[in-house]
């Protein structure tokens, strides 16, 4: 089974800051989404067992190769980076359409994207890419396994979970109940430093002079602020757990919130 | 210019959301200030009743009749047809308001790709702006990335686009005298590539969905195990609440991957945010701390979360637990 992973760079959660000029800092130190690193395990569990290969696709700025480096350690077979100056400040159709144009120069039975990205992505894009290509889409997998000529996927419902299946090729959007994601053992560190990490141009994935990027974005920060401070806090300590209780009840009760 | 549409999303017993109520509500605001007008969409099997439900809140709502959801996943089906419905319109919308709920992500993600549109994710609150600096008149959506640590205002740069709104961000408030229900006919409807459901196993019971509670009682690992969560669950109950948990104690074993809080769980903004035994992760922090009143009961003075509760108990939580629900049901009884 050929597996093509979508991974983004994004800054080290906790550390996100935005830059002077309003777009996110990318010079904060990156790595994996967390949630990508969900799927990228899925898919080279799928790989051990059932034989074939993963790709890892990404938008990103050249530069940002560490985290690409990581994910190819893990056990990645290859990465391709879509990198190009005009794709700087692209908006989420744009990442759609230019990571479905990449998919397009690419072999593939499968399509795994995390279920959103902790940079402020908001989980859209997968869903955005398998319709430009007209691949099904099965999001919120919890398990993922093939069966003849498709896909086999457990979903979570509000409910519960729903059990869906597709033909291949399809686009899967993973959670973290796939499983743990797998350190990078030394031999894979080794190894992954002589892995290929191909970059393409807008003009390499037949996009140029195609209405992407930057200079096309649908969307634009206007204003970026500190939120509003939290206000007084209180602390209690050195007290009994009536008194405690007793203190909480009263905060509720004094904030109208009981 | 085109109106605003609101996407009504139906839950499974075939009734409105609540986030779609919001959603509602809060479009019909930007279009009164915008004066533009606003209808609901509701596409499902039996969408009727859905449809007059949202007609409490919007002067108008187009009811689509969708085929059997079984033979796809509901985002699907509905996204195709709202393109649909655009498509064929007199005048497409300018807007797509959609609350940002699992399935309202995947609706959006599929109809900017068959509109061909821009897409502001996780909207806080939404104002109309009157052109200026090169920008058309629109909408200005505020959003809280990073788990609430920066509060941005983006807008579209053209004039149409789809705007993900956040539950609990708007109070839905219905009109004085309830919107008409018509029925919408999609003759060209593409759908996308076939996924067959093949069984939908229920497996929770259907309290109040966490993104929804007005009250959430989180632990930790601090908690212990499933007995302590046992009676988190006491207290949630006594206050009309949720319980949610850490993903520490997911990982354990100890409760739902469905109630999770966090980065890789769910994002919630309750009234009340009552933590036991919760350190404060930055990993857990974005899926909480825009909640109105944080407070928080761990034994380690210095874990993170006294940094950002409002009030903050140093104490052991097992002992605390269960006499905060007694203190609970003492002031009910003094109540009632």
């Amino acid at each position: 089974m050929r597996i093509v992973v979508l991974v983004k760079p994004v800054p080290d959660p906790g550390e996100e800051r935005l830059g002077a000029d309003g777009r996110l800092d990318r010079s904060v130190s990156a790595v994996i989404n967390g949630n990508d690193e969900y799927v990228l395990e899925a898919a080279l569990q799928l790989v051990d067992a059932n034989g074939g290969d993963v790709t890892l696709l990404s938008m990103a700025p050249a530069g940002i190769t560490d985290p690409i480096r990581k994910a190819l350690a893990m056990g990645a077979t290859r990465a391709v980076l879509v990198s190009d100056p005009a794709l700087v400040g692209s908006c989420a159709l744009s990442t759609a359409q230019v990571l479905a144009a990449a998919l397009q120069t690419l072999e593939y039975d499968l399509v795994l994207v995390g279920a959103d990205t902790s940079d402020g992505g908001g989980g859209v894009v997968g869903a955005a890419v398998a319709t430009l290509l007209g691949h099904p889409y099965l999001s919120r997998a919890r398990k993922i396994e093939p069966v003849e000529g498709g896909v086999r996927v457990e979903s979570l419902s509000a409910a519960g979970h729903d059990v869906l299946e597709a033909a291949l090729p399809a686009v899967v959007a993973g959670t973290q109940l796939l499983g743990e994601p797998r350190y990078p053992t030394l031999r894979g560190i080794m190894g992954a430093r002589s892995k290929d990490i191909a970059i393409r141009t807008l003009a390499e994935i037949g996009l140029a002079d195609r209405p992407v990027g930057g200079a096309h974005a649908t969307t634009t920060l206007l204003d970026a602020r500190p939120p509003a401070s939290r206000g007084s806090m209180r602390v209690v300590r050195g007290v009994d757990s009536a008194a405690a209780a007793a203190a909480i009840v009263d905060f509720l009760a004094e904030r109208r919130a009981i | 210019m085109g109106g605003i549409w609101v996407v009504g999303e139906v839950d499974g017993a075939g009734a409105l959301t609540k986030l779609s109520c919001e959603a509602a509500t809060a479009a019909r605001f930007l279009g009164d200030a915008a004066k533009i007008d606003v209808r609901g969409v509701v596409a499902a099997a039996e969408p009727d009743a859905a449809a007059a439900s949202m007609a409490a809140f919007l002067p108008v709502v187009t009811a689509v009749r969708a085929p059997e959801t079984l033979e796809r996943p509901v985002a699907a089906v509905v996204a195709a047809r709202v393109a649909a419905l655009a498509a064929a319109a007199a005048e497409p919308p300018a807007y797509v308001v959609v609350g940002a709920s699992p399935d309202g992500r995947d609706l959006a993600g599929a109809l900017a790709a068959f509109l061909g549109v821009g897409v502001l994710v996780g909207a806080t609150g939404l104002a109309w702006a009157d052109a200026a600096d090169g920008l058309p008149a629109g909408p200005r959506v505020e959003m809280q990335p990073f788990g609430g640590r920066v509060v941005t205002t983006s807008a579209f740069t053209g004039e149409r686009g789809i705007i993900l709104l956040r539950p609990n961000m708007v109070a839905a408030e219905p009109l004085a005298a309830p919107g008409r229900v018509e029925a919408g006919a999609t003759p060209d409807v593409v759908d996308p590539a076939p996924v067959r459901v093949v069984e939908r196993v229920v497996t929770q019971s259907t309290g109040p969905a966490i993104e929804d509670a007005r009250v959430i009682v989180a632990g930790g690992r601090g908690v212990g195990g499933p007995d302590g969560f046992s009676g988190l669950a006491d207290v949630a109950a006594l206050l009309g609440g949720a319980v949610g948990a850490t993903r520490a104690a997911v990982d354990a074993g100890w409760v739902d991957y469905a109630i999770q809080i966090g980065q890789t769980g769910k994002t919630v903004k309750p009234a009340v945010y009552l933590a036991f035994g919760v350190s404060g992760a930055i990993q857990h922090k974005v899926g909480m701390q825009t909640s109105e009143i944080i407070v928080a009961v761990n034994r380690d003075p210095d874990a993170p979360i006294g940094e950002f509760a409002d009030l903050f108990v140093v104490a052991d939580l097992t002992a605390v637990v269960p006499a905060l629900a007694s203190a609970l049901r003492a002031r009910a009884g003094v109540e009632l």
